[in-house]
């Protein structure tokens, strides 16, 4: 008989007009893989939060091993045998493997007693690392492991992981389960945190899920199909997507050996991308991050320009021309991080619809701005795009993440691009809004756009994609199309060693 | 316990608020700080902020300071307001004051003794471009070598300190000043001498011609393009370049007007109030003008009056300093305080304090 | 003109009490700016430094006394920096304008009955035998023990940043505070020790300036000192020994400029007295033109408001 190891009770906590947690309880038992599902927002950030004493909860308390529980602050949790494996990796880019994993520690031994534990840790759970690497240099994989190595290290009882597949290829996340699974035969209780079912229902013995910061349902995965999880959720009907008609037309946009060095001192640069693409095409080019995405935007939207032959538009050479030409020229983007990237955050509405509309909108006559007609765009893309604000006269900031995507996503369609590149269109949000821009992006090529969707979500690409192809370490392979791929040939691609393997 | 929690979006209230309550916090800080000095502290605050208007024996001689002493803050503060929106730390102001200045200077005195009235016009041209050329250089510095324009700029002062001192004890020293360290009068030419055109309150050209410019200013920030690429640097640098803003421009543009505006500032300096060239006509309007610029919110209007209260510290500081003995320094105290509190209570604008309980 | 009065031991010794100030100033800035604080503030804590240290050794004629002023005057002045910025979240470049420009005046102001007096002096410490040694013996031991003292705090805070846990952490708040906070670290407080720390620092330079360098209090005697030293941390790479290459350096420039306005050699003394900040401003140059370098070794978090409610 297993023992109950984690039990909530009743926990709440709440925000200015929200109840990011309301009333929440369920118990985790010694040594089983426990889901907590819910959409983004349902409040599973929140919850684990508390329970790793990083934010203390207004009503309700916990128990572990039957004694009162009540961190206050993390280095109490970990005394305490509970661990946390966070979502966006609380490490330290320019600190090496070891110094992240002190940190991380509350009585660290010597540095070379460490580094022997650190490699023997590693290895055991089939997850190497070297301890005098900069985290700066290792993959996105690499640095989970740092994470989870640095929870090990600790012997903790409970270990609580944050979405750890979002940015995993699909080898990387085998090698991830089957760790997890040697350390829930040890004993190890595992809270894991997803909103992707299919994992859950390999990996999980129960489910707990959220919505709306309540408890709605529990399960156990193995006995659900991802369908009925995925509608208990979203409390409502799931639609499946449907497959789509593709006839392409002529080339839009061309990449020639497009080489491009990063800037960022840990970035990738891209080498030698080519690609095709045409009218009333939707192409998806996954990846996991950092493998190039965000200098292949970059290249894209003019931000960086290149050799003027490496980009060509319906056959004009573009490469060296900035962001204002490209617009007017017809080729659009929406980069991956909303505030402070397509929008300026403290900027009204209508400033940020100015701010890549200006151009192919006509909205200023000898420099000087058209108000009223900059104002009547910023209108039309909240009413077309259903973006909820009180007015236009909002700061950006102060939309959701889901309504300023859609704002931002509204206003390069609304431009009727020939070209638009998007990268991680519905990253954070909420499943009616990305459907809603999904849709957007493929009635835009079909009504002859050519469209280039950047993303690391893999279901996303399968459902919208017409071709395929993946970046890794600043390399594309050959797209293909994306009938009739399946999740391990991609994740194959993922892994390195493009040509081959995409044309295997 | 009290905790902040972030605004939706910034409160324009508390935007124009906060100058005020900085302005409130500080005189009675300011009492205490005169209090401590040994003197009764509504005694000298009356006579910082009231006597100029009102005294009977000195007011009209402060009344006539008041708009002598804002013009040079506001005109370098417009300047600097362009910049510090665009997150272009130009704070070596006083340096190009002080270079637009012998530029100037150096044309009329090149000149002297012409007559004619071209001749003020095109000092002003060259202050102007004298004080642009000085701020170019962390301009360029920053654009091609990634040089911190706040380190630079403001080692450049000191430079500059050194140039005028070199100046006017070499080549634009005075031939009949009995060898001191100073230029030919100014004012004692007509064709040099800046018009003073209503006297009670001291406007003179340079006046009009910082509010011609505020008024420019306000319309390119708020209406023109160049003005919206600037708010978007200095709001979100990804977002501008995203939007095709090219940051060496803004880098260059900023850095350009604030030099212009500040060069022309020492001219109309030279020209007007101190007369002539010496090592100790710039009395720091470079550096109190940074302060004019946030407490007007680094918004033309709201730099006027804030450079006509910086004006008024300054005026009643010397009628103090008079009256009642209180040190000069005191009042660069006070402006230092104003400007801290100032940053202090903008919290406010993002920022909304909220009392929290603590769970146990 | 006569160059053979430039006896070499003599600037030699003079540099390294040139630089000294200016090093003890760039140490506390490093620190803080590891930490991930910008503190434009140093010419303001320096200048108090400088008067409080003055004031308080005149009135105790005990140098060492007044040092120990100077540093908490420094160090209480860092903290009304460090409240603004850290508690009330303000734009740190503009906090730490306002912390020089209130320093200023409030070191004009209190320094007005201290103008023109001589502080007491401050012993040197000759170390016997080694200190009547032949050119080496006046450089490196007949010293004022603070020259000492700078170097020995410099090997302490390079000690401190790599070798202890607590560096570690000071590292990792300027690195990234987000992750520092989410592992449990209070990175407000941490940042607020790293502050005082620094205006400690910047007061006993400036102290050093007033009882030592000059030795008097003039109002606006750091004359950019406090921003040179900003300048210096930005030279020598956020590295601790670099900052005395740096220092002496600037030390050096200022030392030979003094003595061939001494000399007369021809050239104006206005021209000569800008060469330390011209200096100051290429070899600034040249170490950020390599901007791959740069952002690799500037802390990440670097003058970025952090803000913990969410």
């Amino acid at each position: 008989m297993r023992k109950t190891l984690l039990e909530i009770r009743g926990l709440s906590k709440f925000y200015p007009g929200v109840k990011a947690n309301d009333n929440v309880s369920f118990t985790i038992q010694e040594g089983k893989i426990h889901a907590l599902l819910g959409e983004n927002g349902a409040g599973k950030s929140t919850l684990v939060k508390m329970i790793y004493g990083l934010v203390h909860p207004d009503e309700g308390d916990m128990l572990l091993h039957g004694e009162h529980y009540m961190p206050h602050k993390p280095s109490e949790a970990r005394n305490l045998g509970v661990g946390m494996v966070f979502q966006h990796f609380s490490l330290f880019e320019a600190l090496n493997v070891a110094e992240n994993i002190i940190l991380g520690m509350e009585d660290a031994p010597p540095r070379a007693e460490l580094n022997e534990k650190i490699i023997e840790v590693s290895n055991q759970y089939g997850l190497p690392l070297d301890p005098n690497r900069l985290i700066g240099d290792l993959s996105v994989g690499e640095r989970q492991r740092v994470e989870i190595v640095r929870c090990l290290l600790q012997n903790p009882q409970l270990l609580i992981m944050d979405e750890p597949t979002s940015v995993l290829t699909p080898q990387e996340v085998e090698i991830l389960f089957k760790t997890l699974r040697k350390l829930s035969s040890e004993g190890v209780a595992i809270l894991y945190i997803s909103h992707k079912l299919d994992e859950i229902k390999v990996l999980c013995d129960h489910a707990t899920v959220l919505r709306m910061g309540k408890v709605v349902d529990t399960c156990i995965p193995a006995e659900e199909t991802a369908r009925s999880m995925a509608e208990m959720m979203i409390g409502g009907e799931f639609a499946m997507p449907t497959v789509r008609e593709f006839t392409p037309g002529k080339t839009l946009l061309h990449l020639e050996n497009l080489t491009l060095e990063s800037l960022d001192p840990f970035g990738t640069s891209l080498a030698n991308v080519s690609l095709e693409l045409r009218s009333g095409e939707v192409m998806g080019v996954a990846g996991v991050a950092g493998n190039g995405q965000d200098e292949l935007l970059l290249a894209l939207s003019g931000e960086r320009p290149t050799d003027a032959g490496m980009v060509k538009l319906s056959g004009v050479e573009i490469g060296d021309m900035g962001p204002t030409t490209r617009r007017a020229l017809g080729l659009l983007a929406a980069p991956e991080e909303r505030l402070g990237h397509a929008a300026a955050p403290d900027m009204s509405l209508k400033e940020n619809a100015y701010l890549s509309a200006r151009v192919r909108q006509g909205l200023t006559k000898s420099g000087f701005t058209l108000f009223g007609k900059r104002d009547d765009f910023a209108r039309e893309i909240v009413e077309q795009f259903d973006v909820r604000t009180p007015s236009i006269d909002n700061a950006a900031r102060s939309l959701s993440g889901g309504n300023l995507q859609k704002f931002v996503i509204g206003r390069e369609v609304l431009q009727k691009p020939t070209v638009l590149v998007v990268n991680q269109p519905t990253w954070g949000v909420d499943a009616a809004a990305a459907a809603d821009i999904r849709e957007a992006l493929r009635e835009l090529a079909a009504e002859g756009a050519a469209v280039l969707v950047i993303s690391q979500d893999l279901d996303e690409l399968m459902e919208m994609s017409d071709t395929f192809a993946v970046l890794a370490e600043g390399r594309l392979s050959k797209p293909r199309p994306a009938a009739g791929m399946t999740v391990e040939q991609i994740g194959l691609m993922m892994g390195g060693n493009l040509e081959e393997r995409a044309n295997a | 316990m009290l905790r902040l929690e972030p605004r939706q979006q910034a409160s324009s209230t508390m935007r124009w608020l906060t100058p005020i309550l900085a302005v409130a916090i500080t005189m009675v800080m300011g009492g205490f700080l005169f209090a401590a000095m040994g003197q009764d502290p509504f005694q000298a605050i009356k006579i910082i902020f009231l006597d100029p208007f009102i005294h009977e024996t000195f007011g009209p001689y402060s009344r006539s300071q008041l708009l002598i002493k804002a013009g040079p803050l506001i005109l370098i503060a417009t300047g600097l307001s362009i910049g510090f929106r665009a997150g272009v730390w130009n704070i070596g102001a006083e340096g190009q004051f002080v270079m637009g200045a012998i530029a100037g200077g150096a044309v009329g005195l090149a000149l002297y003794p012409a007559d004619g009235i071209w001749v003020l016009p095109l000092m002003t041209i060259a202050g102007a471009l004298g004080g642009m050329a000085w701020a170019m250089i962390p301009a360029l510095l920053k654009i091609k070598f990634n040089a911190n324009e706040i380190l630079v700029s403001l080692m450049l002062v000191y430079v500059a300190y050194n140039f005028l001192a070199a100046m006017v004890t070499g080549p634009l020293k005075s031939p009949d000043g009995y060898g001191f360290p100073e230029s030919r009068s100014f004012t004692s030419v007509d064709a040099t001498h800046l018009p003073m055109i209503y006297e009670p309150l001291g406007m003179h050209a340079g006046v009009l011609v910082a509010l011609a410019l505020v008024i420019a200013a306000y319309v390119m920030m708020e209406r023109h393009l160049l003005g919206f690429q600037i708010r978007l640097t200095g709001e979100s640098p990804r977002a501008a370049k995203f939007a095709g803003v090219n940051p060496a421009v803004i880098v260059a543009v900023c850095l350009g007007i604030s030099g212009a505006l500040a060069g022309m500032a020492g001219l109309f300096e030279v020209t007007g109030p101190a007369g002539k060239l010496t090592t100790n006509f710039p009395v720091g309007y470079g550096f109190t003008a940074i302060i004019v610029a946030f407490l007007g919110r680094l918004n033309p209007i709201g730099i006027v009056l804030a450079g006509l209260l910086m004006a008024l510290t300054y005026i009643g500081g010397e009628l103090a300093q008079l009256s009642l003995g209180i040190p000069a320094a005191a009042i660069n105290v006070f402006q230092g305080m104003m400007l801290f509190f100032l940053l202090a209570v903008d919290v406010f604008v993002n920022y909304r304090l909220v009392w929290k309980k603590e769970v146990k | 003109m006569d160059f053979s009065a430039l006896n070499p031991v003599s600037l030699m010794v003079s540099l390294m009490i040139a630089a000294t100030p200016v090093l003890l100033a760039a140490v506390g800035e490093l620190v803080v700016e590891k930490s991930g604080v910008l503190n434009l503030g140093v010419e303001g804590m320096m200048i108090i430094g400088a008067i409080a240290g003055f004031a308080i050794s005149v009135e105790t004629s005990n140098p060492w006394i007044g040092m120990l002023a100077a540093m908490v005057a420094g160090a209480v002045l860092a903290l009304i920096f460090g409240f603004i910025t850290q508690f009330l979240l303000s734009n740190q470049v503009a906090t730490g304008l306002a912390l020089t420009l209130f320093g200023l005046g409030m070191a004009a102001l209190l320094g007005q009955s201290y103008t023109g007096m001589k502080p007491p002096s401050t012993p040197h410490l000759d170390i016997p035998v080694l200190s009547d040694l032949p050119v080496v013996g006046p450089i490196l031991f007949s010293h004022d023990p603070m020259i000492y003292m700078s170097i020995a705090l410099v090997a302490g805070v390079w000690y401190f940043l790599n070798r202890t846990r607590g560096g570690l952490i000071l590292r990792a708040v300027g690195e990234n505070h987000d992750a520092a906070h989410s592992l449990g670290y209070n990175v407000v407080m941490i940042r607020m020790g790293a502050i005082a720390f620094g205006g400690a620092c910047a007061g006993l330079g400036g102290a050093y300036l007033s009882l030592v360098r000059v030795p008097q209090w003039t109002e606006g005697m750091t004359a950019g000192a406090g921003w040179i030293a900003l300048a210096i941390v930005v030279f020598a790479s956020w590295k601790p020994w670099r900052l005395i290459l740096g220092a002496y350096l600037f030390g050096g420039v200022t030392i030979l400029q003094l003595n061939l306005q001494a000399l007369g050699i021809g050239i104006s003394a206005a021209y000569l007295s800008m060469t330390p900040y011209l200096i100051t401003i290429i070899v600034m140059v040249i170490m950020s033109a390599d901007r791959r370098r740069a952002s690799i070794n500037a802390p990440a978090s670097l003058g970025r408001i952090f803000n913990a409610s969410h």
